[in-house]
């Protein structure tokens, strides 16, 4: 059995909100109790609509969410006991790929900076190593070191993008979480990105937590996938069996929704009717229940736990106990 | 910073302004060489004249020189009202930054704090703090300092409240940058804008606070000159001598105008609405 790099366990945020002085407290379940397992080297990633939790997961992970209960062991350390100093120590193991390169660098900073700064805040090498460094890094994501003193206004969406990732990789950490890294990007980059992401994960023996509502491009990248919906998983299987014998009524909607590029192929779309209810008030037992096609008297009152239904795929659904 | 210089440039207000305010430090600084006189001189048989070859703009009661006067109380106006400003500048920043990124009881128990000097009319709160201190240059300064910190302190907090949840802070924290570091590299290079007009305004508020303590004698304390004290003297002698009192007026007016047409202008310039006028 290999040993785990990322492990995280009944993982739970809850917002609390409060509306006026006299109000009751609503609380929005995020996250609520996600169960993961990362091994090293592969890539696993996390799927659902907007609004599921899937980003929260990522940041509760990281700890830039204070998650409100579980257990986050990377290698394994219990991320959520660590104080402030150990904390800020650990992050230099795990990383964060934002989804909107305009909004995550900061405007008054030069690349060079913007690439040398978690190198100084972890106090690694003097200025003039530090330097050599991110010209080799900014290299490496496919600019060039003429472009060090620009100012991140100065370049396209992709190519900053690619900032993001030096600023991410030049720490070498273990884990990359990256949030929706490709969203905010043209279809022609994105494929360009992804194939940079992959290029970096061999030669960098990276672990990544790829967060993405496109099946497509989760497709492309993961070797694992996690279905979530409504801030819990309900499916988890490798790549292969998740897409083609597709468990959960979920998974099978969502799967059905990806478009064929082979116009002699037709398929039967599962549609799924209402909405996303509100994490602030879940439907009792199965929260898919009131949206599902196989919905039974048990799933409106018993919540389904996790089961095997072959090697590595886990669906959390009550007609697979059946 | 380069397209901010050249939309500077292209600002007539701006460029004006920025001449005129340049000058008065000029003189200020140069203030030694340029007086005629020694501005505490007292020219026994020169008593409230007007302007002659020598006085060029006239005496005082005393027959000091009104020009060397003025030009010395450039001096003093620029100098605390740069300081004053300074001060404000330092804690209102500071406490700006804690409030708006800390939140919750911080900024409920800072920002409580100043509006009670908010509540405070600006002179009646820098008398209270003069009468507290002593008059005096420095003491000045610190009462003026203090009465603009909320200025400051609600300014700077606006500015961090709408960064702070921008994702290059996210990303900082992620990279494991510490607060304090977060607060001033990320945080702080980016409210500089807001910053700068709101200092160019507060200086001609500091200039005319620190006028109006000195007309009440509170401030800068006599011989030394200063154009407030100067114009509390004038007041008595208006018929007399209209000079005495026209003159460091019109240094004043020019000054406070010059600094606040800068200040609105250099805010035109960061506007983003205002681009492509």
């Amino acid at each position: 059995m290999r040993q785990p790099l990322l492990e995280v366990k009944s993982l739970t945020k809850h917002f609390t909100s409060k509306q006026g002085f006299f109000s009751k407290e609503k609380v929005v379940r995020a996250v609520d109790g996600v169960n993961l397992t990362v091994y090293p080297g592969e890539t696993v990633s996390i799927v659902g609509e907007s609004g599921c939790g899937k980003s929260t997961t990522g940041r509760c992970i990281l700890r830039l969410i204070e998650p409100t209960d579980g257990e986050v062991f990377f290698e394994g350390q219990d991320i959520r006991k660590l104080n402030e100093t150990e904390l800020r120590r650990a992050r230099r193991n795990m990383q964060l790929v934002f989804q909107d390169p305009f909004a995550s660098l900061n405007p008054r900073k030069t690349i060079g900076q913007l690439l040398e700064d978690p190198l100084i805040i972890h106090g690694i090498g003097n200025s003039v190593e530090r330097r050599k460094h991110v010209e080799e890094m900014i290299q490496i994501v496919g600019l060039s070191k003429q472009q060090l003193d620009r100012f991140p206004h100065e370049f396209s969406g992709g190519q900053r993008q690619r900032i993001g990732i030096a600023r991410a990789l030049i720490l070498r950490p273990k884990l990359i979480v990256a949030d929706e890294p490709v969203s905010a990007l043209d279809v022609s980059i994105q494929a360009q990105i992804l194939n940079l992401m992959q290029d970096l994960q061999k030669e960098f023996n990276l672990t990544y937590l790829f967060i993405s509502h496109d099946l497509s491009v989760v497709r492309h990248i993961s070797d694992r996938v996690a279905v979530m919906y409504l801030g819990k998983v309900v499916e988890v299987a490798d790549k292969q069996s998740l897409y083609e014998k597709p468990t959960h009524p979920y998974t099978q909607a969502l799967l059905s929704a990806v478009p064929v590029p082979n116009p002699h192929l037709t398929t039967q779309r599962i549609i799924l009717e209402g909405d996303l209810p509100s994490p602030a008030n879940p439907p009792s037992g199965c929260t898919f229940h009131p949206r599902c096609r196989h919905c039974m008297d048990i799933c409106k009152t018993v919540a389904p736990v996790a089961s095997e239904v072959s090697r590595g795929h886990f669906v959390t659904c009550h007609l697979e106990q059946s | 910073m380069s397209t901010f210089r050249k939309r500077f440039l292209a600002n007539k207000t701006a460029v004006f302004c920025s001449i005129l305010l340049a000058l008065l430090c000029l003189t200020a600084v140069l203030a030694p060489v340029l007086a005629p006189h020694d501005p505490t001189q007292m020219f026994q048989d020169h008593r409230m004249e007007g302007s002659s070859g020598e006085f060029l703009l006239g005496t005082d009661q005393f027959g000091r020189d009104l020009l060397s006067r003025i030009i010395y109380g450039a001096r003093v106006s620029l100098v605390v009202g740069l300081s004053a400003v300074l001060v404000s500048v330092v804690f209102g920043t500071l406490f700006g930054l804690i409030a708006g990124y800390f939140g919750r009881w911080i900024d409920g128990f800072i920002m409580r704090c100043m509006d009670v000097l908010f509540a405070f009319p600006e002179i009646l709160l820098a008398l209270a703090i003069v009468a507290v201190l002593g008059p005096g240059t420095f003491n000045t300064i610190m009462a003026i300092g203090i009465v603009n910190i909320p200025i400051f302190t609600r300014t700077v907090r606006g500015a961090v409240l709408s960064i702070k949840n921008l994702e290059y802070v996210e990303s900082a924290r992620a990279i494991g940058a510490s607060t304090p570091r977060i607060l001033f590299q990320e945080i702080l290079p980016n409210v500089t804008a807001p910053l700068l007009v709101q200092s160019s305004l507060a200086i001609s508020g500091a200039i005319l606070t620190e006028s109006a303590l000195s007309f009440l004698g509170l401030g800068i304390q006599p011989p030394d000159p200063s154009w407030g004290g100067m114009i509390s003297e004038a007041r008595r002698y208006m018929e007399l001598a209209p000079g005495m009192i026209i003159w460091p007026c019109v240094a004043m007016t020019v000054t406070i105008l010059a600094c606040n047409m800068f200040g609105d202008a250099v805010r035109d310039i960061l506007d983003p609405r205002h681009r492509g006028k």
